[in-house]
């Protein structure tokens, strides 16, 4: 199919309705462009029959007029998710072989919604990483390159297949989950747009958990308006996630179109970071200019404890990690090295099945929570996160959102950082924030540099305000009108 | 606290204080799970009532069951404890290969329960008060059994989950005695309030007992902790056996450490699980998956109108309106069953010889058939019939004692076998006279002897019974062989 390479999620549902093409044909092209970009490794698992199964019956629900929300549009699911009978690793060794009997919440709601799967997709071991880096299953190569050069490229992280499927037209859209950036810094990295909506939007329920309290599923796509699709159909209270809100969802694609015309856009100071690279510097500023330029007032606005984030955000998060994680033990699913006794059995197998990333974090997290330094780092961070919250809180009473870069810089090369993992977790100073404060946070293409690469830029609102995001990221997305596409070097 | 001196023991260097604390472990009666749908029936097969959030499946995630809180809140108001309206589950995080989170969900710092008491009567007559600590939810873990096969452990999830109170005592017990009597007297509160089944041999209700030694007046010693303790007994034996190695331990010269201790129930004695240094960091935080546990305080109120009359009030009601004696009255309120059977038998009559009945023929009978009140084969309703049949003169208190006995063994009615059995009472004067005449006939060196020794009558009362097979009213043939003897009325 010859329009592909501009198809999108919104565009192919149109045309499914309007029964100009049928699901089982896109479905059958895409398996194909998955099939063909195997070089990049963002499918860990591919489930072709599954997914022209899925596409029959969406087909037969198409031709009765019943179609849902996301009926007959394939996609792909990062591998954090549970899905029934598909394996499901987290990206891990440790969960190499686990194939759940259930079906997480949110791909449920997206498959009851006519979704069709294609895949599960690559992603940082349990989630931890900003570079894709970490899967026990290799890295997943960006399909973007530097102008001239064919260094390989990381897709940002942790939802780094997601981000790669998307901007290589291998699906329509992509599940993601953000923890500290995942869905955001990944996007921007790409040239796509994901959003992490407010904490309690989506249910928890199913996907492996990396930081309970900061953990949120998202989706990635290529447009906003696709976006508001996903969102729509992964939304919802569940009653079997305690965190999940009891609030109703509101028409998401309803809010795009009608413009960001005498709202306020906060520029919080506190984000012009010391040797930020000129190209976001610029970037940024043109973001300015375009929400001046559509009728949106720029407002000056503070958030003091911003520095203290990124510290906070690493003892918080490898804190629940290191007591989430403690259930892969060898002793009832997963890998199991046999040992002598049950604890060389647990050692055995928690060396063999984790990678390095992830015994870090366990070990800063056990150490946080330790006695006598509990108070010290885990206590503090809590604190510290209050403020956070409550800068956001205060700076909402100036305005109605939040325009910030996503990430400090724009893809780098495999290998680059993965020696220095403090350099790697300044990738998520912009996005961790929003986790720490439980906002939504949505990251829209904007630009690329001049070694042509996508930048993204992100805007942040109130709880449970995604469709101003919607709205104002709709804004961006026709000013900056981003038309970049990677070259299909891969195929 | 008083000052209980008598409860000191005696070492080689003078008297030594026994200080106790219990923590008990009581199951909360639930048909689910405190995080989870799974049901909590005891004896199921292994692993048939395991979730996945019991497994800890990847991906799960807790929901609290609101049964077992409202069951927290009913036990809280049942040890006349404060109710927090807002508490925190904790996570403590240790590994084991039957704790499938590799950690347990539990309250830490913000239990659901706060500082309560207990009243506990001893046998002597004295009334102890424990202070409670704190209550706190938490999930049992479940179990492993290393005795199945030679190189391999089995574990059974069918516990892990199950809801689980953790009822804390201050350190108030002064014996093994007053222990044992602490956790007779929790276990009858919660029976009464439905809160926990309290079926020690099912592992409903366990204990670990805190033990320490001083000398009397000084400051607390280092105590040891006795994990798992299963009977009241068996808490009684551990406290002691523990608290005289402590002593022994001081006075020759050594010093105890703070540790864990087992109790070996065949052996009576404790020994080392673990010492200080090999106890645990847990690790405690707030459980990211479960928001705090806020309720209103209209629901602590509409379950404190919906509590049963509890123990310590229907004692000072049996004895204020029965006019029972406080000993009495604490045996018969000490499970609900026999207040209930007790209550019954009581309804409409004399309830003294209510009481009396109860505690004494039909406890002996329970007693030696080695049966529960709510196994006896003397209904309620049979045993007040019983007592009618007194009452209304159709049998004596001498032949009841014979139709009780062909209750227990018929499980008739007393009614039915009084006149199957022809034991009605005669109260027919003629045929009184008749017997007494014939015994005075017979016997003209007695009537000569009791005219002398009115005492004697007795005698003749004994022989005018057997003539008529017991059946003779007492008052009749008293006052019927008074008249034909000449005594004085």
């Amino acid at each position: 199919m010859s329009d592909l390479a501009t198809l999108t999620l919104a565009g192919a549902r149109d045309a499914l309705r309007r029964k100009k093409i049928s699901s089982r044909e896109l479905t059958t092209s895409f398996i194909k462009e998955v099939e063909g970009a195997r070089g990049l490794n963002a499918f860990v698992t591919e489930t072709p029959e599954l997914a022209l199964d899925m596409a029959t019956r969406a087909d037969a629900r198409l031709s009765r007029g019943e179609a849902g929300i996301l009926e007959g549009v394939p996609l792909g699911i990062k591998d954090l998710f549970c899905t029934k009978g598909v394996k499901t690793t987290a990206g891990s060794k440790i969960l190499g072989n686990f194939v759940p009997t259930y079906e997480s919440t949110v791909t449920r709601q997206m498959f009851d919604a006519g979704a069709v799967m294609l895949g599960k997709l690559n992603m940082d071991e349990f989630a931890m990483g900003s570079s894709n880096e970490t899967s026990a299953w290799g890295p997943v190569i960006s399909p973007w390159q530097r102008k001239g050069s064919n260094t390989p490229l990381v897709p940002g992280g942790s939802s780094g297949g997601s981000a790669a499927a998307v901007s290589a037209r291998l699906c329509l859209g992509a599940t993601g989950t953000d923890t500290g950036g995942s869905i955001r810094q990944p996007a921007a990295v790409a040239g796509i747009t994901g959003i992490k909506p407010t904490y309690g939007r989506c249910s928890r329920w199913g996907i492996v958990a990396f930081a309970s309290s900061l953990d949120q599923a998202g989706p990635m796509a290529h447009t906003v308006r696709d976006c508001a699709i996903m969102l729509q159909a992964m939304s919802g209270h569940d009653p079997k996630d305690s965190t999940s809100a009891p609030i109703a969802v509101p028409d998401f694609e309803a809010a795009i179109g009608k413009g960001v015309k005498g709202m306020r856009v906060g520029i919080p100071k506190e984000y012009r970071l010391d040797g930020m690279p000129a190209e976001i510097e610029a970037l940024w500023a043109q973001g300015i200019a375009w929400m001046k330029d559509a009728g949106a007032e720029i407002v000056d606005v503070s958030l003091p404890h911003t520095k203290y984030a990124l510290p906070a955000y690493y003892i918080v998060a490898p804190a629940e990690a290191s007591s989430n994680l403690a259930r892969y033990d060898g002793v009832r699913y997963g890998l199991r090295v046999n040992g002598d006794d049950v604890i060389d059995l647990y050692e055995k197998s928690r060396a063999a099945g984790f990678g390095r990333e992830v015994q870090r974090r366990i070990l800063i997290g056990t150490y946080v929570l330790s006695a006598g330094y509990y108070d010290a780092y885990y206590l503090r961070a809590q604190k510290i996160r209050t403020l956070i919250a409550r800068d956001f809180e205060q700076a909402f009473e100036k305005c109605d959102m939040l325009l910030t870069p996503t990430s400090p810089s724009p893809a780098f090369g495999i290998g680059e950082k993965t020696d220095d993992p403090i350099s790697m977790y300044l990738n998520d100073v912009f996005t961790v924030t929003v986790n720490l404060a439980g906002l939504p946070g949505i990251s829209v293409p904007a630009g690329v540099n001049n070694e042509g690469l996508p930048l993204g830029l992100q805007l942040i609102g109130r709880a449970f305000d995604e469709a101003t995001l919607f709205r104002a990221g709709q804004v961006i997305e026709d000013a900056a009108a981003f038309k970049a596409r990677p070259d299909s070097w891969w195929k | 606290m008083t000052n209980r001196t008598g409860k000191l023991i005696e070492g080689a260097t003078g008297k030594w204080e026994v200080v106790i604390g219990l923590e008990v472990h009581a199951q909360v009666l639930s048909k689910a799970k405190l995080f989870s749908g799974a049901a909590t029936a005891f004896g199921a097969a292994p692993n048939a009532q395991v979730s996945l959030v019991d497994a800890a499946m990847p991906g799960m995630l807790p929901v609290i069951n609101e049964f077992c809180v409202e069951q927290a809140i009913r036990t809280g108001l049942g040890l006349n404890a404060k109710i927090n309206l807002v508490s925190v589950f904790d996570r403590k995080n240790y590994f084991y290969p039957d704790l499938p989170a590799g950690y347990q969900i539990s309250q830490y710092k913000q239990p659901i329960v706060g500082e309560g008491v207990v009243l506990v009567d001893m046998p002597n007559g004295d009334t102890i008060e424990v202070g409670i600590e704190r209550l706190h939810l938490e999930q049992d873990a479940g179990k492993s059994s290393h005795d199945m096969h030679p190189s391999l452990s089995f574990v059974d999830l069918n516990r892990s989950g199950i809801a689980l109170m953790e009822i804390v005592s201050r350190p108030d017990l002064r014996s093994g005695e007053e222990a044992a009597a602490y956790l007779k007297k929790l276990r009858t509160i919660l029976r009464y309030l439905g809160t926990c089944d309290g079926n020690m041999d099912e592992g409903s209700m366990r204990a670990d007992v805190n033990v320490s030694v001083r000398k009397p007046g000084a400051e607390y010693g280092t105590r040891c902790e006795i994990k798992n303790v299963n009977s009241m007994r068996f808490v009684q034996i551990a406290a002691e056996y523990e608290a005289r190695r402590q002593i022994d331990l001081i006075e020759g010269g050594g010093k105890v450490e703070q540790e864990t201790r087992l109790f070996d129930s065949r052996t009576g004695e404790t020994r080392t699980m673990r010492s200080k240094e090999e106890a645990h960091d847990y690790r405690y935080f707030p459980d990211p998956d479960l928001l705090p546990l806020e309720f209103e305080q209209a629901l602590v109120d509409r379950i404190k109108a919906s509590l049963p009359e509890l123990p310590d009030a229907r004692k000072q009601r049996y004895v204020s309106q029965f006019g029972l004696s406080p000993y009495d009255a604490g045996v018969l309120v000490s499970d609900a069953e026999t207040a209930a059977y007790y209550e019954e038998v009581a309804k409409g009559r004399d309830p003294k010889i209510a009481a009396n009945w109860v505690t004494g023929d039909l406890f002996a009978m329970l007693n030696r058939l080695n049966l529960s009140i709510t196994q006896s084969p003397v209904s309620a309703a049979n045993l007040g019939a019983l007592i009618d049949l007194i009452a209304d003169n159709t049998i004596s208190g001498r032949i009841a004692k014979d139709v009780f006995q062909i209750m227990v063994e018929t499980r008739d009615a007393p009614g039915a076998i009084v006149e199957a059995r022809g034991l009605r009472q005669v109260t027919d004067t003629s045929a009184i006279e008749a017997a007494i005449d014939a015994v005075i006939a017979a016997n003209p060196d007695k009537v000569a002897e009791v005219a002398a020794k009115p005492k004697m009558a007795g005698w003749f009362v004994g022989q005018v019974m057997q003539k008529t097979g017991g059946k003779a009213n007492p008052a009749v043939v008293n006052q019927l062989l008074a008249k034909k003897l000449n005594l004085p009325g």
